[in-house]
């Protein structure tokens, strides 16, 4: 096995095209544990930290752009993203430990194509588009088309996550993501949901939007209860829509982490609280852009 | 919070100071069992079963030993045949458990082994030894293993405990019973009667260290194996029987451990690791993968149980029928005989019948496990004395107090109790805030209690007085628990010098008279006696040093605060220092052995009350507020008497809450790592609170009873009573999984 660490996107586009049991990596934690354990053995693996855009986090008026393998623990220590993004930041928080986040990425994340990887939901209720590089050029991705089954993506061998690009939350939007695991922490998602609410000035929902982790092959959007939102405040009757329409989406598996029942009751119990919880963060989020 | 009889007035003993191996471990000094490296060292790898039952049809190791750098491989045919040498039973068990014969019996049962000089190589070596079986049909749980024509591991299993004696095999290895009274005229003077069903399942000790063993063979038959277990000699012992060698033909040196609780009583790399080393000729080196101490070591018993209990309405229990079966997995030796000893021992019941079964199944042999048997068997009994105080209306802790065994009771399984301290650990627990603190919206909160024996056992110690006058304790009992700070501390109290002047050591087979395991919450007390022995021996010595001086007759001469001094003080007092820099001129060096079988050993209890949080919409349950009260005897060490109180409880909340092996239907284990079986991790924790209760044993010198054990037994059903409490449900199936809370939730709505 080999280590490569170029220091642009073009020295790492051809190096994977080079060599084709190339892998890129950024924080390694998902990929070590996988080479440890037999399922993966890349003959070469290219290290993504050393390429300075892929290791930033910035914005400007319209979006903010999160290099693919920052360390996810920069969105939860940016006071600025974490206020704009709670959801994404708490999601991101949630990944492993300390330790685990000082590494690991929303890259990473992402085209492990796992689909309990706490950051998709958030990510993709906030409508996040990903930078892909290749040999033929970039293209632009949006995150809900990234992973086409458990493991995996829509990327060649040769291309890779750039960047992740977020526009700007307007104001009276909140987003919000929940996980269910037996234990407080260390452990994999057995329901995740992230939602995101943007309110009208009347206080009614304006636009909606809800993601479910672990309970399909990929985080599936529930786009019956994003619809059953709007023009409404969240009210019971509405919330028993939504989590009703959230346990119809999943398909999920019985596995040693849960059964489906359990799924998919969960799902509906955790989009409920999520848009809740977005709700109020959009009402506390009132134009302060 | 200390409960103390009397005060002793103790120096030393009952001081909480900085542990003897502490700054080793925390920079990374000390030598743990996988540490070990010598020159010329080889790298072993086991090559495993990858099913739950099959006949072994054959090994080819040709492909694997012809690889270069592998320097020896071996299968079950380089063992001796301890069937036809007409073997104890046990000991052709432990040698089949090590490597397999004929059959393989669970998915991870050890079939060859390879040593090469790379890790990496000998790892494909493993892969290349091609091994053919012919698969057979398994059984995974008692219920299985029990049924009409189930699969037979053991062809020749007759039922032990059966009169007749059965005349077909079964999986059932032995019976057990314990009864008294009569059954029928206890249920009829019970105006409540309480039956209910529990099962568990298998869990893992789950020590932070995996297994690991290092063997260099001589050419003259002599072996040294350095390895991480809670007893060295019992290390010697099975290895030797396993290789059909005499035990004075191995040294076995203990390495620090990293967590044992009962599961590194057992040899599984010992044998292996020096048969390979003898083949090869050089040292092996072989360490598990957590996948592997998950696959085929440990764990304890699952079981079924059924309890039927009944209470009069002024809360006397009248009669307890108990039935239960136990998984033993592999081999014969569940400990559901300790089960059937404990389930209800706590309890005065004038009439009861405890019935259990030992049942052989396709998984990894059961290994012991704190206070092996008594926590499943708690669980059922203590939970059905909730919803028998709940049926009547009377507080649990009343409950308990008002059939509590005391000292004369007559234990349900034979003597009559000593002075024990059920009745002080209960009211412990009823007086502190905890119990009356109020609750939150969803939370509830239960009790529960507990009772093992502790075990005494043989123990040795040695005490050398060095030329300065400091002290060395040299015993033969790993340190698993912190007992070489309690050794250094009874030491210091009676040799009256600092503590800071004891260094105690875990000598090797070689260097210490024999020693038993450390189990069965023992070594405080039974090597502690030894350390007490021998350091009044040495003062003794001593006396007989300082009256020689001073010319006068040993009764003249008093040993006190590290000096010896005349009665009259008509003499100035020689210091241990004094004495010790003197010794050449007096007799030579200074030192004494003490060997002992500890007698009156100290029952231990534990009573523990915690708070749940159920949400009602998840049936996640959180833990928050939890006190345990237990009865020490004596806290040598008040820090490790916490650290296993505390301890105890968490494995217990591990094993109520989360903890379980899946299998899929090949009987293969589906979860064997850290982030599926789902050990508590700090932040599910509250703080765990305790109260050590202190009703000294008398056959103790400082009044010990063990404490290692007894705190695991209670938390399963003090968690079952509290999410009853917090949410009208009554779980008996564990682990009581958010899954199944909210199962049980959604039929009571229904
Ligand atoms: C102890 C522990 C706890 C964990 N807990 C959680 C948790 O709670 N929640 C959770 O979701 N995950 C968890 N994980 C998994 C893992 O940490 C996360 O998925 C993390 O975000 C992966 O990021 P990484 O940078 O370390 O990925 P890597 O291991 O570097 O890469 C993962 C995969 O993505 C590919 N990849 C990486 N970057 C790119 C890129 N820019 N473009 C294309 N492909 C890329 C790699 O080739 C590889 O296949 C845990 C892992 C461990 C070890």
């Amino acid at each position: 096995m080999k280590y490569a660490a170029p220091s642009s996107v073009e020295e790492a586009t051809s190096l994977l095209s080079s060599s084709p049991s190339a892998q890129v990596f950024a924080g390694a934690t998902d990929i070590v544990p996988q080479i440890h354990g037999g399922r993966q053995a890349p003959e070469v693996l290219v290290d993504l930290k050393k390429i300075d855009e892929l290791v930033s986090l910035t914005s400007d008026d319209k979006k903010w752009t999160v290099g693919a393998a920052t360390p996810t623990v920069e969105l939860t220590e940016n006071q600025a993203f974490s206020q704009e993004f709670p959801g994404i930041s708490e999601a991101a928080g949630l990944i492993g430990s300390d330790q685990i986040q000082s590494r690991s990425s929303l890259g990473g994340n992402l085209c492990n194509g796992s689909p309990a990887a706490d950051s998709v939901p958030a990510m993709m209720v906030n409508g996040t588009r990903a930078l892909i590089a290749g040999p033929k050029g970039n293209r632009l991705v949006d995150v809900s088309e990234v992973v086409t089954g458990p493991g995996q993506t829509c990327l060649d061998s040769d291309e890779f996550v750039v960047e992740f690009e977020i526009d700007r939350a307007p104001s009276l939007t909140g987003d919000a993501y929940l996980r269910m695991i037996p234990r407080t922490e260390m452990d994999i998602a057995v329901v995740g949901a992230g939602a995101r609410v943007t309110l009208a000035e009347d206080g009614t929902i304006a636009a909606a939007a809800l993601a479910l982790g672990a309970v399909a092959p990929t985080v599936v959007r529930v786009t019956a209860a994003e619809e059953a939102l709007i023009g409404t405040t969240a009210d019971e009757d509405t919330l028993a829509v939504v989590a009703a329409a959230a346990s119809a989406v999943c398909n999920p598996i019985d596995d040693k982490r849960g059964t489906i029942a359990y799924r998919e009751q969960v799902a509906g119990v955790l989009a409920k609280r999520a848009v809740l919880i977005a709700m109020e963060r959009a009402q506390q989020r009132n134009g302060d852009v | 919070m200390a409960i103390t009889e009397e005060n002793p007035g103790y120096k030393w003993v009952g001081t909480r100071p900085i542990r003897p191996d502490g700054l080793d471990k925390v920079t990374g000094k000390a030598q743990f069992g996988a540490d070990l490296t010598l020159p010329g060292m080889l790298f072993g790898k086991v090559v495993r079963s990858p099913h739950a039952h099959a006949r072994i049809l054959s090994i080819d190791t040709s492909a694997a030993e012809s690889m270069l750098g592998v320097k020896a491989v071996i299968t079950g045919s380089d063992f001796p045949d301890l069937v036809a040498n007409g073997a104890h039973p046990m000991a052709i068990d432990v040698s089949h458990n090590a490597i397999a014969r004929d059959k393989v019996l669970y998915e991870g049962h050890v079939v060859a082994a390879v040593a090469a000089t790379t890790r990496e190589l000998a790892e494909a070596a493993a892969k290349a030894v091609e091994v053919s079986y012919e698969v057979l049909p398994h059984v995974l749980t008692v219920d299985e293993a029990m049924a009409d024509n189930a699969p037979l591991l053991h062809e020749g299993m007759i039922t032990k405990g059966v009169d007749p004696a059965p005349d077909q095999p079964s999986n059932i290895a032995s019976r057990i019973v314990h009864e008294r009274g009569d059954l029928e005229q206890g249920f009829g003077e019970a105006e409540v009667v309480v039956e209910r069903e529990f099962t568990t399942k298998p869990v893992h000790q789950g020590y932070i260290e995996p297994h690991a063993a290092v063997a260099d063979a001589n050419s003259d038959g002599r072996a040294n194996i350095w390895c991480s277990s809670q007893g060295h000699f019992q290390m010697r012992a099975d290895t030797a029987s396993v290789l059909g060698v005499s035990q004075g033909t191995l040294k076995v040196t203990a390495a620090e451990i990293g967590g044992g609780f009962g599961g590194k009583t057992v040899i599984y790399l010992e044998p292996i690791a020096v048969r390979l080393s003898q083949r090869a000729g050089r040292p092996v080196k072989l360490v598990m993968d957590r996948d592997e101490v998950f696959r085929a070591t440990g764990p304890t018993s699952g079981t079924r149980i059924k309890v039927k209990m009944g209470v009069s309405n002024d809360g006397k229990l009248t009669a307890a029928e108990v039935w239960m079966a136990f998984e033993a997995g592999a081999y014969a030796g569940s400990p559901v005989g300790a089960a059937g000893m404990t389930v209800i021992a706590a309890y005065d019941i004038p009439h009861f019948l405890v019935e259990g079964y030992d049942v052989v199944c396709n998984k990894p042999r059961v290994a012991a496990y704190r206070a092996p048997g008594a926590p499943m068997a708690a669980f059922a009994v203590e939970s059905v004395l909730d919803e028998l105080a709940r049926s009547i209306g009377m507080d649990p802790i009343d409950l308990r107090l008002a059939n509590a065994a005391v000292e004369g009771t007559q234990a349900s399984y034979g003597p009559k109790f000593p002075r024990i301290g059920f009745v002080e650990t209960l009211e412990a627990i009823k007086e502190h805030p905890n119990y009356t603190a109020e609750l939150g919206p969803n939370q509830g909160r239960g009790v529960a209690a507990g009772f093992w024996f502790n075990a005494g056992m043989n123990s040795s110690a040695t005490v050398h007085i060095n030329e300065n006058g400091t002290a060395t304790v040299v015993t033969g009992s790993p340190d698993i628990g912190g007992s070489r700070q309690s050794m250094a501390l009874m030491a210091a109290e009676e040799l009256g010098i600092p503590y800071e002047s004891i260094k105690p050591v875990v000598a090797d087979t070689e260097t210490v008279g024999f020693t038993d395991v450390t189990g069965g919450s023992r070594v405080t007390l039974a090597t502690g006696a030894a350390v007490v022995d021998a350091c009044r021996i040495v003062i003794e010595d001593l006396r007989a040093r300082a009256a020689k001086t001073w010319d006068v007759e040993v009764d003249q001469v008093e040993w006190v605060d590290g000096q010896a001094q005349h009665v009259d003080g008509s003499q100035p007092p020689l210091s241990l220092d004094a004495l010790a820099a003197k010794s050449g001129r007096t007799g030579g060096p200074i030192s004494a052995n003490a060997s002992l079988n500890a007698r009156g050993v100290g029952a231990a209890f534990s009573t523990q009350v915690c708070d749940v949080e159920v949400d009602p919409e998840t049936g996640v349950t959180r833990v928050v507020r939890y006190l345990t009260a237990q009865d020490a005897g004596r806290a040598i060490s008040p820090d490790y008497v916490e650290g296993q109180m505390q301890g105890g409880v968490v494995q217990g909340i591990g094993w109520g809450l989360n903890e379980e092996y899946v299998h899929d239907q090949n009987g293969n284990m589906e979860n064997p790592s850290f982030l599926d079986y789902r050990m508590p991790v700090a932040s599910d924790l509250p703080m765990i609170e305790c109260c050590i209760v202190e009703v000294p044993n008398p056959a103790h010198p400082y009044g010990v009873r063990g404490v290692g054990e007894v705190g695991i037994v209670p938390p399963m059903a003090a968690l079952g009573n509290a999410i009853k409490d917090a949410t009208g449900v009554r779980l008996t199936d564990l682990p009581m999984t958010p899954i199944k809370v909210l199962e049980a939730l959604n039929e009571q709505s229904d």
